[in-house]
């Protein structure tokens, strides 16, 4: 009967599908330029490794995996980008992943979670990110911001609606402010480099507000007077001119962000990259070889991702703490 | 032989409902309680649904007011929305009005531009089109109704609000402005309305067609005075359908109107940047909140009020559909 | 998504139906107004998905379909959110299926007609109506934590699921509505008992419109990125061996463009994302138009 027959030919199709799709992937080129190394030893490796947190860490992580699963393609890597707080509580509290991204450095409550928990882990330092402040270019007056400046600007007490509030020899346009929303990382990370030390707890709530960084660029690039701050990554693919990169003061000069001043530490606004590993998961020779292409190989794919590269001394002593937590 | 008596075929069954229900013999074969019971279940599971959702959402919704700092009061009356900041914030408040007003005010744009695009639709492939342009434009109107909501977020902030601005001038728009998103809701729900009053104007029977024009009516004499207000329950339906699809609308509104509640409540100035309820429940879900946490529980609590929103209106729509309905 | 149309005897249809035109200068300004809305709503809709056409084309290829995603946008596919939707659809229809036309069954032709029924089935029409980020917060709350499924495979079909049932109950019980008096009459008259007549006649006629209204829902909850997006849908998952696993994580196309299209980079956001909205459409489209040839081919056949 036609009902019958479609109706039963239907799901077996679709899983037919699937299962096609599924199997002829097997000869995907090599993702790699050149300069991803099979990890230690040659043997094929099989199994399932979870990794969630950060979602400014997430796309460095996934450069990686395209490049570990060339070499590695029966390893399965899921990543997710649940942020930096709910990697931190799916790795500490319900212990369902085995590495978590991270843009800032584990809290002590988070930490003490894991410890409850009996969660042991290594923190692998992998890259730097430089928080770029920018403005709209018709906006040429603000080059340089001091710590003081941006209080005025960000902070709840200061609020400046205009910008000479902000410095009596800036014009008086009205600003307008573009950034992350207030239940992100990066939010987060600037107003504890900006406003903590002056222990000022939650800048002004009244600016546009998005999650979306490619968001806060437009608005930006459209709005004479704007200022707001992202990843440097994304100051980067702005086109020539569309934006202005604004550099800080953080008391002894002004530094603009870029790939040296981020690595010698004279820009004060760099985020650290970290991702955490969980000991007994190093266990299994997946992770553990996983985890080993990633300090290997994260120098060489950082840039590409729009990160700035840890150096040369972060990354050999995540090297030897790695190498400790597996052989231990 | 079957024990059913013929006053039971016969019995008069409010319309709508087919003979069957009147006829449950009260001894089925063994076999077949078997079988109802199976059914009883797989009606049993949308009673588990129903209830499942009611109860998550509320219980976690109350979870918010049992939080010190928490009003019930404040969460109806006050006109601010910040909650990030926790309550022991001075800047913390949390009022959903302005959250409420954005929903409204969107979906108040959203009806204005669907409702008359649509029901043009529906009344010119009903009663004017030929059989064969009705044929082919259906399909396609459902088709667009499938397009991802992303990529009409996107086409609004990048198309849309450009055009706004050029011809209301860009110190009147702002980037981020209820109108783009608005209309482009409107859009989003127009295949909706139109395809369902179709279907409603077709259910029309011809027999009262025929009947008008044989009395010398015109096309649009019959189409609007004999076949609209025949098939109004049904076009009601379809409003209140759009009106659902409106206020549940997330990625578009999150992505072009905004991510700032409006600050003065109440408000319906179309070219100012809002928050609607959904808008909130993605941005606090994406972000870095922790179980518990006021920003969790205020997500189900958002989500509740969403749902009584929906539900009401659904209420009231079918108590209109069945005033309105006629019977053929 | 439409209410599919049951099919109406002959005498009372409108289709083929001509009516007579005059020319009156009312009647004609009346239709170039109408046709002038329609227009316009479709050609907003026609000039997006150009744009989206023109801009993605050339991003389509094999290849795009069977890489996983890249940090260059060349190299980049959609391959994991390729199985994931399909993974998806699978699910949710397996799951769907049974429970959504046995509860329309069961409230069709078996329910009491008492409180309970009618409270049934009100609050299963009001469910049809309720934003899908609700369901996705059902799907954070029940799935991911307090059942323990955790950001899985499974939690996402069964978010999926919960979104979709209510509006497959709904077409189906029109469904069953929709078949004529006469065939359940003429079943119990021969003698069958209910459940025979509905299980031997009923439901096989309503099938067609059955299947229609599910292909229908399925199409949307593909679409859907907000329910998945609140309920754990992963970034990015590589996996040749076990392209799909219950208990691990998943992703979707509908999550994958959210993804490129927050990407720093200019041709993410415009090639790489349009491309990916092509093969969600084409997907959307096939399934649309398997449910329209059948809604087509069986009416025709009664």
């Amino acid at each position: 009967m036609n009902r019958r027959t479609l109706k039963s030919a239907a799901l077996p199709m679709a899983l037919a599908l699937c299962l096609a799709l599924a199997s002829c992937g097997g000869d995907e080129d090599p993702a790699s330029n050149g300069n991803g190394e099979p990890g230690a030893g040659e043997e094929t490796l099989s199994g399932a490794i979870e990794i969630d947190g950060s979602s400014t860490v997430g796309p460095l992580t996934d450069a990686i995996n395209e490049e570990y699963s060339a070499i590695q393609p029966d390893v399965t890597v899921t990543l997710g980008i649940s942020g930096t707080g709910g990697g931190f509580e799916r790795f500490c509290e319900t212990g369902d992943t085995d590495i978590s991204n991270a843009s800032r450095p584990i809290e002590d409550d988070e930490a003490a979670l894991c410890e409850e928990n009996g969660i042991e882990y290594t923190e692998i330092r992998v890259g730097t990110d430089a928080l770029t402040m920018v403005v709209n270019p018709a906006t040429d007056y603000v080059t340089c911001l001091t710590t003081e400046e941006l209080i005025t600007l960000w902070g709840p007490d200061g609020a400046a609606s205009t910008w000479d509030e902000v410095n009596p020899d800036f014009p008086s346009d009205p600003v307008e402010i573009f950034a992350p929303g207030t239940d992100s990382g990066t939010y987060d990370f600037f107003n504890e480099t900006i406003l903590e030390p002056s222990e000022i707890e939650s800048p002004r709530q009244d600016y546009n507000a998005s999650e979306d960084d490619n968001v806060i660029s437009q608005g930006i690039q459209g709005t004479p007077g704007a200022w707001g701050f992202f990843g440097f990554a994304y100051f980067q693919e702005s086109a020539e001119g569309a934006l202005t990169a604004v550099e800080y003061d953080a008391g002894e000069g002004c530094v603009g962000p870029s790939v040296e001043s981020a690595q010698d530490g004279s820009y004060g606004l760099t985020r650290p990259l970290f991702i955490y590993v969980k000991n007994e998961a190093l266990s299994r020779p997946e992770v553990a070889d996983y985890a080993t292409f990633y300090v290997e190989n994260v120098g060489a794919v950082i840039e590409s991702v729009g990160y700035i590269a840890a150096t040369e001394d972060e990354i050999s002593e995540a090297s030897t703490a790695l190498e400790e937590a597996i052989g231990g | 032989m079957s024990s059913t008596s013929t006053t039971d075929v016969v019995g008069s069954a409010p319309s709508g409902d087919p003979v069957g229900r009147s006829l449950t013999t009260p001894r089925p074969r063994y076999g077949e309680r078997v079988v109802l019971g199976l059914l009883w279940l797989c009606a049993g599971v949308s009673v588990v649904t129903t209830i499942g959702i009611i109860l998550v959402v509320f219980v976690e919704a109350f979870a918010l007011f049992g939080i010190p700092g928490v009003s019930v009061v404040e969460f109806f009356t006050d006109t601010a929305w910040r909650p990030f900041t926790g309550p022991e914030s001075e800047q913390f408040r949390l009022g959903v009005l302005p959250l409420l007003n954005s929903t409204l005010l969107i979906t108040a744009i959203a009806l204005g531009i669907a409702v008359p695009l649509g029901l043009a639709t529906a009344i010119y492939l009903s009663e004017f089109a030929r059989p064969r342009v009705r044929r082919t434009v259906k399909p396609f109107l459902e088709l667009l109704a499938g397009v991802p909501t992303v990529v009409l977020g996107y086409f609004a902030l990048t198309f849309m609000t450009p055009v706004l601005r050029s011809v209301f001038g860009a110190d009147v728009v702002p980037i981020f402005n209820a109108a783009s998103a608005g209309i482009v809701v409107g859009i989003l729900i127009v295949p909706t309305i139109a395809s369902i009053s179709e279907d409603a104007m077709s259910a029309v029977p011809r027999a009262l067609r025929e009947g008008a024009y044989g009395l010398g009516a015109a096309r649009q004499q019959v189409a609007l005075k004999i076949v609209f207000p025949a098939a109004l329950s049904g076009i009601v339906a379809a409003i209140i359908l759009g009106f659902g699809r409106a206020v549940g609308e997330t990625l578009i509104v999150s992505l072009a109107a905004g991510n700032l509640p409006p600050p003065d409540v109440p408000t319906a100035d179309p070219f100012q940047q809002v928050q609607t309820m959904t808008a909130y429940i993605v941005q606090a879900v994406g972000g870095e909140s922790s179980r518990g946490s006021v920003t969790y529980q205020s997500i189900f609590a958002v989500g509740a009020l969403l749902f009584v929103l929906t539900f009401l209106v659904n209420r009231i729509a079918l108590r209109i559909v069945r005033r309105f309905r006629e019977e053929y | 998504m439409a209410v599919s149309t049951p099919a109406r005897p002959r005498e009372q249809g409108t289709r083929g139906f001509r009516a007579p035109v005059g020319d009156t200068v009312r009647e004609k300004f009346t239709q170039v107004v109408l046709l002038l809305g329609t227009l316009v709503a479709i050609a907003v809709l026609a000039i997006l998905l150009i744009d989206i056409a023109l801009d993605g084309v050339g991003g389509l290829s094999l290849d795009f379909l069977t890489n996983y995603t890249s940090r260059f946008p060349e190299r980049t596919g959609i391959r994991e959110g390729i199985t994931g939707t399909l993974s998806l659809m699978v699910l949710v229809a397996l799951m769907t299926f049974p429970l959504g036309v046995g509860a329309a069954l069961y409230l069709e032709e078996f329910a009491p007609r008492n409180r309970w029924t009618r409270l049934l089935e009100t609050n299963i029409n009001n469910l049809a109506g309720v934003p899908s980020i609700v369901y996705g917060l059902l799907g954070l709350s029940v799935f991911v934590f307090f059942l323990g499924f955790g950001r899985s495979l499974i939690t996402g079909a069964l978010t999926l699921t919960a979104l979709v049932l209510p509006v497959v109950i709904v077409a189906s019980r029109e469904a069953l509505r929709a078949v004529p008096r006469e065939i359940r009459d003429g079943g119990l008259a021969l003698g069958a008992t209910p459940l025979q007549v509905a299980a031997r006649q009923t439901l096989p006629a309503a099938i067609p419109s059955i299947m229609t209204g599910m292909i229908l829902s399925l199409s949307r909850a593909i679409g859907e990125t907000a329910p998945i997006l609140v309920a754990g849908a992963a970034f990015s998952r590589r996996a040749d061996n076990e392209p799909w696993n219950l208990t691990e994580g998943y992703t979707a196309i509908p999550i994958q463009i959210f993804d490129f299209v927050k990407r720093p980079q200019q041709e993410f956001q415009v090639e790489v994302a349009s491309a990916a909205i092509i093969v969600l459409m084409v997907l959307l489209l096939i399934m649309n138009s398997a449910a329209i040839v059948i809604r087509n081919r069986y009416s025709r056949n009664r």
